[in-house]
């Protein structure tokens, strides 16, 4: 969910509006903003599955700490979403991929 | 090495201190780097929307992120260097590794001013993994910065003012905060804050904590319960919240992984958030190249991350005899006296003992 209307900051501005594939599913997301700002504004909040175990993820730290909301993007694993930017067109997979074989972090 | 990676001064963080720190050795003639992993600069400043406390000369009453956008306008104008999307991930000596789009640059830098921040704690209990459990920084992150809510209904772990802040921030941006819970037997930031968030009809409920939080997939409930004096749950007293989002307000670490790669000593301050580099009234590290200043060298706020990145600047340009001692010396007599202000009082007394105790066992050595 967006904030549109702040009492302190005022409205919010809409930077472009792109596209990008995340699982499979196109979602609208801000150019420019992190992947993990995108997609808990789509109100998608497991960002991938523990290897071993299959435990929820999301974001944690939300300054590119604690890694705990990497997924796979463009192909590459283990990209900390809350420090990427969106780029439009991208394709953004959860970290488990293979129905349940993890991508090879281990 | 072409004189292109050359610098003086070479600073690690954008953040407050790195900022304040780069401001006054640029001005003093020091060729200055300012190196930052972030694709912004300024540190977690913008995310900070409350207005400042302090005296006037500490920009009280000012937000914290136009204090951001005033560091920046100053460090433009000394005409430092900065290098943002750049990761420092290693420290040789005087040479600082640097990884930018991919590629590996090597700098040579004269003096090397760590101020690399602090990361928020993780507080465990059973389903604390959970997708909606979130540091309450990353909460203020998501919802100032990028403008995302996180959540609806909240509850809130810790009372220090980071939870007390961010507790009201979710309300001016339209969420509901069931619970502030604190397991001390008393609140532990300022009464002012505190007040905001009572008045707003938020139940702060202290000697309370989380039992767990439930949900398969992401938080769906937050069960709480009272505490004894042994911060143990007593038995009976738990209850569950409807809340979809748990804020974790519990504190921060140090970010020290260069300083210890260096091979800085340290000292063990809990007061100030963990293991903290030794370091002289300077801010300089028990190497003489590496200064610190800022959250690494304990966990306080921007104020005085701000004031030491000056004094860590102004006392590194001294170094390499960009400024005479005496100048120097004048110089940081008024910083430090603006860091003991920002000390006073009974919330700076325990920062300013903690603080104190480290200068003396840097004198011990």
């Amino acid at each position: 969910m967006r904030v549109e209307k702040h009492p302190v900051l005022g409205d919010r501005e809409v930077g472009r509006l792109v596209s990008v594939i995340v699982d499979g599913k196109e979602i609208q997301a801000v150019e420019g903003e992190p992947i993990a700002a995108a997609l808990l504004a789509q109100g998608i909040r497991v960002f991938r599955k523990t290897p071993r175990f299959g435990e929820p993820r999301g974001i944690f730290c939300g300054i590119g700490r604690c890694t705990d909301c990497i997924m796979t993007v463009d192909g590459t694993p283990n990209v900390r979403t809350c420090v990427t930017p969106v780029k439009a067109g991208m394709v953004i997979t959860s970290n488990l991929q293979d129905g349940g074989k993890d991508d090879g972090n281990r | 090495m072409g004189t292109d990676n050359l610098f003086d001064v070479v600073i690690v963080g954008a953040g407050p201190a790195g900022l304040a720190a780069a401001i006054e050795t640029a001005r003093r003639g020091a060729r200055t780097l300012v190196v930052d992993e972030n694709g912004k600069p300024g540190g977690q400043l913008f995310k900070q929307i409350h207005k400042f406390f302090g005296s006037h000369e500490h920009r009280a009453g000012v937000r914290g992120y136009d204090i951001g956008k005033q560091l920046l306008e100053d460090a433009a104008g000394t005409g430092v260097t900065v290098w943002l999307d750049s990761v420092v991930h290693g420290l040789f000596e005087n040479r600082v590794a640097i990884l930018q789009a991919g590629r590996q640059i090597t700098v040579e830098a004269g003096r090397i001013i760590l101020a690399t921040g602090a990361s928020e704690n993780a507080a465990a209990f059973p389903g604390s993994t959970l997708p909606g459990v979130m540091g309450a920084g990353a909460i203020q992150t998501m919802i100032n910065v990028h403008r995302v809510l996180p959540g609806k209904r909240i509850v809130m772990l810790g009372s220090g003012n980071v939870g007390l802040i961010v507790s009201y921030q979710l309300m001016q941006a339209g969420a509901e905060v069931l619970a502030l819970v604190e397991a001390m037997p008393s609140i532990g930031g300022y009464g002012v804050h505190a007040a905001k968030i009572r008045r707003a009809g938020v139940p702060v409920l202290v000697g309370t904590t989380i039992a767990r939080a439930l949900g398969r997939g992401n938080v769906e409930g937050v069960e709480i319960a009272t505490v004894g004096p042994d911060f143990k749950i007593i038995a009976g007293t738990e209850r569950i919240l409807a809340a979809d989002t748990v804020g974790l307000a519990v504190g921060l670490t140090p970010l020290t992984e260069l300083a210890w790669m260096a091979g800085c000593e340290f000292v063990f301050s809990p007061r100030l958030g963990g293991h903290v580099p030794l370091h002289d009234e300077n801010m300089r590290s028990t190497l003489p190249a590496i200064y610190v200043a800022g959250d690494i060298t304990g966990v306080e706020e921007a104020s005085t991350a701000m004031e030491e990145g000056r004094l860590a600047g102004i006392a590194a340009a001294e170094s390499l005899g960009f400024s005479d001692e005496k100048t120097a010396a004048i110089d940081k007599d008024a910083v430090r006296r603006r860091i003991d202000v920002l000390r006073s009082g009974p919330f700076g007394e325990g920062r300013r003992t903690a603080k104190a105790e480290i200068l003396k066992q840097h004198a011990m050595r």
